[in-house]
């Protein structure tokens, strides 16, 4: 079986990686080579925290499973060059200032009823987890399980892999399908025609756009995000500390800007404050409205960030389908097409699993997981696409 | 009335903002030094003896010009951010003590932006670069003009172009004991670039001439196509070894030799600062081995309202930067290249376009430099990250391999190495990037908690 | 003349002078640990970010571009 997966970002490089292993002969074809775009401008988390009960959910607490086995095999017997997932299973907190209690209580008890570990913290513990962590934090809820990776240098990891498993990497540009309308047998690119079985769509934000190319509909639209980072010092964040009106934006829809605040320090020394969302398409001119709003909240949570020192910021995009759930399945109507995408904040986190269920949907590999809610020919999808 | 902003306060910037006030704008002129005029005119009232400045009586009529006019001056002013739309342009800055905490934000809103931010050292790294004792060449020239203080008892100063012959004199005036001067191009490439049609050189080659003469008679020799290829020491600079070079820059193997000295200055050229001009979404012409703002013969970039002028649009010294300026000031603030006061700048700006042509054949980098390097010698400063490394990670896009390696990841951004690093990377196979590590949205350190203000009291934000 | 402290010592220096200015005319070449060991000056003008000092309690100062204060408290920082 000849597989073509379009995308070395962290999608394509985990369904690379799954399907080479599975036995598959897989071509990946990216027009800039891997991890040159979305998963080299976002976080490496891999949070079930922000997770309301639901699929998405599912989906992560199965993924965040995987990862710890997936980390641990990238970064044994690693040749030269090939970069450290540096996966770390630090753990989140959640803090909610005053009035946000009930609201986070409440979503800790539902996530709770689904299996995801939430522990209330008392005073002293996070005195002693947070030192740093401003005094009027009024409620912290621990979530052991969250954890991250550098997500370029993982996306690395796993394609550098996936070749050593005999997968081939192909620097250029997909433009169109192979086959007759309704029947995909490969594709064609700036570097010629590549004929295969199965195409697999893991072009991220532009996954909506290749499909197009390709003869089929797929509403995926992107979603801006900014990241600050501050010079390196001394390490005063010692979890993922976020603000609780994370998990009010995760969901929402709104055009506007929204910001919630994710502050860790990573091991260059450096703090990462994220994240802010706005519908803009790929308009690249952030300016510093959302610098400032996450700059004034992470300030709110760690009173020391005052006087640190902005180093730099960076944006990505991130795709979204309209219904807020990942796409991962056969497309409904081009035979021969899979599609891997619409992971919106959530994509690095979602890779093990959804590089499952595509060996799954490709090869028939059996999974334990249910492909039914992420299927592209669900309602929520077609309906407004 | 027309608003025109200038960022930058040396050559290029004064030039602008008279050419502005000439052509009858309001000018608002931003720098973050302390003191206007650049690295050129880099001076303090107290600490710079005079012998180190030249054309003094220019800076102090520019100076005068601007105050006569009434343009708005801003120093100890960091624009961290510049902003081009339909309405205009608009760059926030930072005023107060350097790095300090808790500074004064300033807006400036203007229907026109003269980019004049100038240029840094580029300094190639060689084994035992990061010694305490090894300085830029404009380092040294800095100290000893602005504090009147030599890096070293004994100074060793290598690179290429003729800027090293000025830090060599500054040094021999603040009590360094210059040991030698190592210019890297070797006599062929020098000839190449300096002997043909004088009458374009301008007085050039009288200045190069002059100032070897002043090296002779400090008894510092000028040595072609030689160069420091490694710097010894253990916790600080010891001595260098030098050797002689091919036309390609490639030691001759046999050639090495100790030389004691206590400092070492390092100069190969320029790196233009184009952040402000790539936040503004100017178009950027040329690739790792020099790239720069474009511009027309009005210094117009590709972005309407934006200008660029000095060392941002090509290496070619403090007369270039004065003519660039005068030019896009003038027509920044509606004039017209026509116009009959721009003769002399348009004129001006001929010669030197030709001077910095022929700089570039002269002294330009070649690419054999990167054979003085060891495996595990340090290229990137900040973060003491190896040319193995980044060869290793040279098959990857420039992000990824930032990203793997941390080249370029750390407080300065990629300044220092960023044309080192992309120089490795296409060395070995890596596809070139369009602007490199240029881009840098945060154009200098901002404090969070300055940023958090604007949040609170910005309702444009 | 002025005189600020680095690290607890006395340095003596002109007034007018940047940080930088002050300790290399007093003799100092490296103020900052890096991974890599002592480092100092490199590009002398605010680019580099090889200089940074702590001053009076605040992190993050570029020596070379500060202008040193009669009494100034100079402080190393060492690079996690
Ligand atoms: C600011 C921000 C913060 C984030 N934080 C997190 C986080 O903490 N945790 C988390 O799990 N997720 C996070 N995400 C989301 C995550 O980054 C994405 O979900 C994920 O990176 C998407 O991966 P991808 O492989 O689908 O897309 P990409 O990485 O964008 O890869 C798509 C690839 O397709 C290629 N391509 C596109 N079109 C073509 C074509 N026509 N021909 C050939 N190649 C093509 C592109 O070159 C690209 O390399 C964040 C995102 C942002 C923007
Ligand atoms: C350290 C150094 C020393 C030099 N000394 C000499 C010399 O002695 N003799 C000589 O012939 N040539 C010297 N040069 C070469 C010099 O670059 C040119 O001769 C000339 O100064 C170029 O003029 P310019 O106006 O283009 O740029 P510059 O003189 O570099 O002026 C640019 C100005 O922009 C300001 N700026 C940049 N970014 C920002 C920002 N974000 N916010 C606020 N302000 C900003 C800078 O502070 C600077 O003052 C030196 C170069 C360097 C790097
Ligand atoms: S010496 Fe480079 S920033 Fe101070």
């Amino acid at each position: 079986m000849r597989v073509v997966v379009i995308g070395a970002g962290i999608m394509g490089a985990a369904c690379a990686l799954a399907l080479a292993e599975r036995g598959a002969e897989v071509v990946v074809v990216d027009r800039v080579g891997v991890a040159g775009e979305t998963s080299s401008r976002c976080e490496g988390n891999l949070l079930v925290s922000d997770k309301a009960p639901g699929p998405e959910a599912d989906l992560a607490i199965a993924s965040n499973a995987m990862w710890r086995d997936l980390a641990e095999r990238l970064d044994a017997d690693r040749p030269a060059g090939q970069p450290a997932t540096e996966f770390e299973a630090k753990g989140g907190i959640v803090v909610a200032f005053a009035g946000g209690e009930a609201a986070l209580e409440r979503f800790a008890d539902a996530q709770r009823a689904t299996g995801i570990r939430a522990e209330a913290m008392d005073a002293a513990a996070l005195a002693i987890a947070e030192p740093f962590l401003s005094p009027e934090v009024a409620r912290a809820i621990r979530y052991p399980d969250d954890a991250q990776v550098q997500p370029s240098n993982a996306t690395q990891a796993l394609l550098a892999t996936a070749l050593r498993h005999g997968a081939r990497l192909v620097i250029a540009e997909v433009t169109g399908g192979l086959g007759r309308p309704g029947r995909l047998a490969g594709v064609r690119t700036t570097a010629g025609p590549i004929a295969a079985d199965v195409v697999v769509d893991c072009a991220g934000p532009w996954s909506g756009e290749v499909a197009a190319r390709l003869g089929a509909r797929l509403d995926i639209r992107p979603r801006r995000g900014v990241i600050l980072v501050t010079t390196p010092m001394p390490q005063r964040v010692f979890h993922k500390v976020y603000d609780s009106d994370y998990v009010g934006a995760v969901g929402s829809g709104d055009a506007a800007l929204q910001t919630s605040t994710v502050v860790e320090s990573t091991p260059g020394g450096t703090v990462l404050i994220g994240s802010s969302r706005e519908r803009v398409g790929f308009d690249e001119r952030t300016g510093v409205a959302p610098a400032a709003a996450m700059a004034a909240k992470a300030v709110r949570l760690f009173p020391f960030l005052e006087h640190t020192t902005l180093l730099r910021s960076y944006f990505g995009f991130r795709p979204y389908a309209p219904d807020h759930l990942p796409v991962i399945g056969p497309d409904p109507e081009v035979a021969g097409l899979v599609h891997a995408t619409g992971h919106e904040g959530a994509g690095i986190g979602l890779a093990p699993a959804t590089a499952e269920l595509v060996a799954h949907a490709v090869l028939g590999t059996p999974t334990a997981l249910d492909p039914r809610p992420f299927l592209p020919s669900r309602r929520g999808l077609r309906e407004t696409a | 009335m027309r608003h025109v902003a200038i960022l930058g306060g040396g050559p290029a910037g004064l030039a602008a903002a008279q050419g502005a006030l000439a052509a009858g704008a309001r000018v608002s002129l931003i720098d973050e030094g302390d003191r206007l005029g650049g690295q050129f005119w880099r001076h303090h009232e107290r600490l710079t003896d005079p012998r180190l400045q030249h054309a003094w009586h220019r800076f102090e009529r520019l100076r005068g010009a601007l105050a006569g006019g009434g343009a708005q001056v801003l120093v100890g002013a960091s624009v961290w951010s510049a902003e081009a739309s339909v309405d205009g342009v608009r760059l926030r800055a930072v005023v107060g003590d350097a790095d300090g905490d808790g500074r004064s934000a300033i807006d400036v809103d203007a229907d026109a932006v003269v980019v004049a931010t100038g240029a840094h050292d580029l300094a190639l790294p060689v084994p035992g670069w990061t010694l305490p004792g090894v300085t830029t060449a404009g380092a040294a020239q800095a100290l000893a003009k602005r504090d009147g203080v030599a890096v070293g008892r004994r100074t060793v100063v290598s690179g290429s172009g003729p800027f090293l012959l000025p830090v060599a004199h500054s040094l021999a005036l603040v009590g360094s004991h210059v040991v030698g001067v190592h210019e890297t191009s070797r006599m062929p490439a020098l000839a190449g670039g300096w002997l043909p049609r004088p009458w374009e050189l301008a007085g050039k080659a009288g200045e190069f001439v002059g100032y070897v003469g002043a090296l002779a008679r400090h008894r510092i020799p000028y040595r072609t196509g030689s160069a420091v290829v490694r710097v010894l020491g253990r916790d600080r600079v010891e001595g260098v070894v030098v050797a002689r070079l091919d036309a390609d820059w490639r030691p001759m193997p046999g050639t090495e030799r100790e030389v004691a000295c206590d400092a070492v200055a390092l100069g190969h050229g320029f790196t233009p600062r184009l952040e402000a001009a790539l936040a503004l979404g100017c178009a950027i012409d040329g690739d790792h081995r020099g790239r720069f703002v474009a511009v027309d013969d009005a210094q117009r970039t590709s972005v309407a309202g934006v200008f660029a002028a000095g060392e941002v649009t090509g290496i070619g010294g403090a007369d270039a930067a004065l003519a660039e300026g005068a030019v896009a000031g003038f027509v920044a603030a509606g004039g017209a290249l026509d116009d009959p006061r721009l003769r002399g700048p348009v004129a001006a700006r001929r010669r030197t376009h030709a001077f910095a042509t022929r700089l570039e054949r002269a002294h330009g980098i070649r690419p054999g430099w990167t054979s003085w390097l060891d495996d595990d010698t340090i290229v990137c400063r900040c973060e003491a990250v190896t040319r193995r490394a980044v060869a290793e990670r040279a098959d990857v896009p420039l992000r990824a391999m930032r990203l793997a390696t941390r080249a370029g990841l750390g407080p300065c951004q990629g300044r220092t190495c960023g044309r080192a690093v992309e120089a490795i990377v296409a060395e070995s196979g890596g596809a070139a990037a369009s602007v490199g590590f240029d881009r840098r949205p945060v154009l200098a350190p901002v404090r969070i908690g300055e940023l958090a203000a604007l949040a609170d009291t910005d309702p444009r934000t | 003349m002025i005189r600020i402290t680095v690290d607890g010592e006395p340095v003596q220096g002109r007034e007018g002078q940047t940080i930088a200015g002050v300790l290399v005319g007093a003799g100092r070449t490296a103020w900052r640990t890096a991974q890599t060991g002592g480092r100092g000056v490199f590009c002398g003008i605010g680019v580099c970010h090889d200089c940074l000092v702590s001053v009076n309690g605040v992190e993050g100062v570029r020596a070379c571009r500060r202008e040193a204060v009669d009494g100034d408290r100079v402080e190393r920082e060492v690079r996690p």
